[in-house]
């Protein structure tokens, strides 16, 4: 009886684009992320490709020619950034730098997301005894000043990347902890995860398949920010002499070592730093955009 | 003839949306007086708060609104500052929102949050405030009323908050009080208290009521006026008796098809329903929105509707009787 | 009206394919940050059956023990006492992985029930995978023909929820509950979240899904002209118990219980002039953690004595049920004689 006609204006679908073309809109239109994004890239890019873009061996010392300028202060193409006080290039110590840092960043969020994810997740989804524990253990965690645990941690075992990584590792994990925590005791309570339960599906199913795509936005913004959190404290440690130890290049122990000229030749001191300052701002910048392109769909 | 409290001619707002323009609200028309109580009724993206929010002057800056007529009691609303706005809401205007949990300030006692608009708006000292939130609580049926006064949003259920939000908007003495769907996270037992509290109030005190809910019951239980909304338009209205005993729009038809009634409606049934969705509101919008989920849509529904009006009730179809009769001859 | 019941053989019909006997659960409930733990009875020694193929219609106001009732059926909570059976057997006894074969939900919030992250297919299917039931191509044909069942095009299998409307979602809900065939189907309020015209379509579906598939529904709402329309028996809960329980004819044209006369009274009708009703309750639910003594409803009832305040009124048989009132207990001094 009703007369539908099909070519209607108002019919037109309704139905909108999948949260998929929705995240690459949204991902595409934020400028901040786009950037960092950018950046971080490049310098993954470096740091994957050092030995072929390095110009001289980082570790090659010339005694010869020491503590040249970069070449906007005068210096010649030759070394593009200089030379430091033992005459190795400054660029490719630069270079090779980008890869300690990039590794420290990433495996030390890594070992503490699997850490603090594990026992957030138990917490929020166990709740009780479980919950209990996992919150004694961050409040402990919080108790302890990073830095000087590291510093002890480093005193005693000597420094190396390994250790570094690993100390970073077992310590960066209680914001993970927290947040993952909070969204699951979020998550947790939708009726979908009531609704898998009477499936009958397991707890292990639950967990990964229910509640983990739900959260994984938030714990990719933690890792982003833990990531930055770890670069910074490694050259925090190298540059007190107690992370990564010479020759390996370090932007930390580069800085480190320019300080003693740091009041002739402040370009030893601020290249490195800059280029750190750099790294660190576009893995923030990355980590505020995933957080701004994920979050509506936490609200819907 | 008495002037209307509120009149509204016109009133269209839209919203810019990626892709195009969104019409939420289409040139509506109403007149409320003093004393009486209009019932804005339609389904969710009716944009029927979008209507009450616009009156109030709560819109969110990326809406735009016009209207050629839009006034309380002499004030044009359309042209009144963010100040002459701000002295009417909570003073001569008040409103009362659905989530009485998210409305009050945890952070505050009830007392605080009762007298504060007073002491904003009228020449009272705190004394004064502290009495009339008394009285005002024990007239919504709080009992130990003044001990409630240093108690905390929490600490009081889901009805009794609501008690404190009609009081709140009460404080003032309100000519006009808009409810959004001020019931419906509520009990049907504490609903049925709410609303006669409201409904005995609005007699009362001789104010103007808007009640924006999807509820027909409410509706018809305490409209003095209805206005049937859909898709951004009122496509029916006139007096509760009217509106209900002679649907002419045949949405509100089927709206109230779609409900069983108690006793009347044979039990286990097919209901009756509205089969389609609501149309996109996107772009350019002409004729008549409900065309695609009616069952007399003709070609003439995309043109120019004609609005029947008969002694105060109102609709817009191309049929003449909206196909009332044609209706009720084969039910 | 033709109904399930009549094609299926009377010994069967017979016997209840849900059982209740004195389903309690208690939890501990700390208020405050050093309170002990105090007692809260969420459901307090309900027994209920329910014969095959029929509606229990489950009333009450929020607080009073339904959803826990619910989770305690779909095996998402135990109870404290008491045996659930379904089939005559006992369901601690079953694994879940039976248990949900059997008995199956329909949430409230058709947009909190669904995974935002996983497409239609997924979500309807998730069951059938979960049981290691079939492979991928048996998959595809059971989802599309649910979907077909409950009315949606096959083609929204590769859509998400966000990209669906409260009513689409919700037959998606019931699709993904009706999937494994299971006898019963706990319906929590799964309409109060959708709009009038929506709300009949469900409600139309679920009637005629019960009759073509001979399910039995627990049907938990507010709305007490929903629940007359679909019910074929209702059950009336106040803190945790089960005041009166009885056929839903029995039920609406003689309410016993105050306060199931109440809650009648509370129903608005779209009938203008008759203006909003006195139900005559005080206005707060208790506080279940410090249930009123004597009966429970005592407080808020208007025909309530002394001996109300004091003694517990029993469970009186009714023709088609069970009513506890003292008003209508024989031996009591509070009997009325004969109603309605």
């Amino acid at each position: 009886m009703t007369q539908t006609d099909m070519t209607d204006p108002l019919l037109q679908e309704i139905t909108g684009p999948t949260p998929g073309q929705m995240l690459r809109k949204r991902v595409f239109g934020h400028q901040g992320l786009l950037i960092g994004s950018i950046v971080v890239g490049l310098l993954l890019l470096v740091a994957i490709f050092a030995p072929l873009l390095a110009p001289h061996d980082p570790y090659a010392q010339s005694l010869m020619t020491r503590m040249n300028p970069p070449v906007f202060l005068g210096g010649s193409w030759d070394h593009p950034l200089g030379t430091d006080h033992l005459g190795r290039d400054y660029l490719s110590r630069l270079i090779y730098g980008a890869r300690v840092s990039l590794m420290i960043g990433l495996i030390a969020a890594l070992i503490s997301g699997v850490i603090g994810t594990a026992m957030g997740v138990a917490a929020g989804y166990f709740g009780g005894r479980v919950d209990m524990v996992v919150t004694f253990l961050i409040n402990v965690r919080l108790a302890m000043p990073v830095v000087l645990v590291a510093l002890a941690v480093v005193a005693i075992l000597g420094g190396s990347l390994q250790v570094v990584i690993m100390v970073l590792g077992f310590l960066l994990w209680d914001r993970f902890a927290v947040v993952m925590r909070a969204s699951t005791l979020q998550v947790r309570g939708r009726e979908y995860v009531a609704a898998a339960r009477a499936i009958g599906a397991s707890t292990p199913r639950v967990i990964l398949s229910e509640i983990m795509p739900n959260i994984a936005n938030n714990l990719i913004v933690v890792v982003t920010l833990e990531m930055a959190h770890a670069i910074l404290l490694e050259a925090a440690l190298s540059f007190l002499g107690l992370g990564v130890q010479p020759p390996t290049p370090s932007w930390g122990l580069m800085v480190s070592e320019g300080k003693n000229m740091m009041l002739f030749e402040p370009w030893m001191v601020l290249i490195p730093g800059a280029v750190l300052f750099v790294l660190v701002l576009a893995i923030n910048l990355m980590g505020d955009g995933l957080r701004d392109v994920t979050a509506p769909e936490n609200r819907s | 003839m008495e002037k209307p409290l509120l009149s509204v001619r016109n009133l269209t707002l839209d919203i810019p949306v990626g892709g195009g323009t969104l019409h939420a609200v289409r040139g509506i028309d109403f007149d409320l007086k003093r004393g009486e109580t209009l019932c804005i009724v339609g389904e969710s993206g009716s944009g029927k708060s979008l209507t009450s929010l616009a009156l109030m002057g709560l819109l969110g800056k990326t809406i735009k609104r016009s209207a050629d007529e839009m006034s309380f009691d002499g004030t044009d609303l359309t042209r009144a500052n963010a100040r002459t706005m701000r002295s009417l809401r909570g003073g001569r205007m008040a409103m009362i929102f659905q989530e009485p949990m998210t409305s009050l300030n945890p952070a505050y006692t009830i007392g605080d949050q009762l007298t504060e608009a007073l002491l904003l708006h009228k020449p009272v000292g705190k004394e004064a405030a502290r009495a009339r939130a008394i009285e005002l609580l024990e007239k919504v049926g709080i009992t130990a009323a003044a001990s409630r006064l240093s108690q905390y949003p929490h600490q009081l259920s889901g009805g009794l908050r609501q008690r404190v939000m009609i009081a709140m908007a009460l404080m003032c003495e309100p000519e006009l009080i808009i409810a959004d769907e001020p019931t419906t996270a509520l009990d049907v037992t504490i609903q049925a208290q709410i609303l006669r509290l409201l409904y005995d109030l609005g007699r009362e005190m001789n104010m103007a009521m808007i009640l924006i809910t999807h509820d027909l019951g409410v509706v018809a239980r305490v409209a003095d006026k209805v206005a049937v909304m859909y898709a951004g338009e009122l496509v029916e209205t006139g007096s509760a008796t009217e509106v209900f005993n002679s649907p002419s729009h045949p949405y509100t038809r089927g709206l109230l098809r779609c409900i069983p009634l108690p006793g009347k409606t044979e039990r286990g049934s097919t209901l009756g329903t509205i089969p389609g969705i609501v149309p996109s509101l996107i772009g350019d919008v002409a004729g008549c929105a409900f065309r695609t989920r009616c069952p007399h849509a003709t070609p003439a529904c995309r043109g120019d509707i004609p609005r029947h009006t008969a002694e105060g009730h109102a609709f817009r179809c191309v049929h003449p009787d909206g196909k009332r009769h044609a209706e009720e001859a084969t039910a | 009206m033709t109904t399930a019941t009549a094609k299926a053989p009377q010994a069967e019909t017979a016997a209840p394919v849900l059982e209740l006997r004195g389903v309690t659960k208690t939890y501990r409930v700390k208020q405050g940050l050093f309170g002990t733990p105090r007692p809260l009875t969420a459901v307090n020694d309900v027994s209920l059956s329910l014969p095959r193929g029929e509606v229990l219609g489950l009333v009450g106001e929020s607080g009073c023990g339904k959803s826990t009732l619910a989770k305690i059926l779909l095996g998402l909570e135990s109870p404290t006492a008491g045996q659930v059976l379904v089939d005559g057997q006992e369901i601690g006894a079953q694994d879940r992985m039976t248990l949900a074969r059997r008995i199956q939900p329909i949430f409230q919030d058709p947009y909190s029930s669904l995974n935002p992250r996983k497409s239609i297919f997924d979500i309807v299917s998730l069951p059938l995978r979960v049981h290691r039931i079939g492979d991928h191509a048996s998959w595809q044909k059971e989802v599309r023909k649910i979907l077909d069942i409950v009315g949606l095009p096959a083609r929204v299998m590769n859509t998400f929820p966000s990209q669906m409307s409260g009513g689409q979602r919700q037959r998606v809900a019931i699709a993904r509950a009706l999937i494994m065939k299971p006898e019963i189907v706990i319906c929590d309020e799964p309409t109060s979240a959708l709009d009038v015209s929506v709300q009949s379509q469900i409600l139309n579906l679920l009637g005629d899904l019960r009759r073509e598939f001979g399910l039995t529904y627990l049907f938990i709402s507010h709305d007490l002209a929903v629940v007359e329309h679909l019910a074929t028996r209702v059950a009336v809960m106040y803190l945790g118990r089960i005041v009166e329980e009885a056929e839903v004819g029995g039920l609406f044209d003689h309410a016993r219980h105050p306060y199931t006369q109440a809650l009648l009274k509370s129903v608005l009708t779209p009938e203008p002039g008759l203006g909003v009703p006195d139900t005559q309750l005080g206005m707060a639910y208790p506080n279940p953690i410090d249930p009123p003594s004597g009966c429970h409803f005592h407080p808020r009832c208007p025909k309530a004595t002394e001996f109300c305040k004091t003694t517990a009124p029993r469970a009186l048989p009714t023709p088609l049920g069970h009513v506890e009132c003292h008003l209508h207990d024989p031996d009591g001094p509070m009997y009325i004689a004969k109603e309605g």
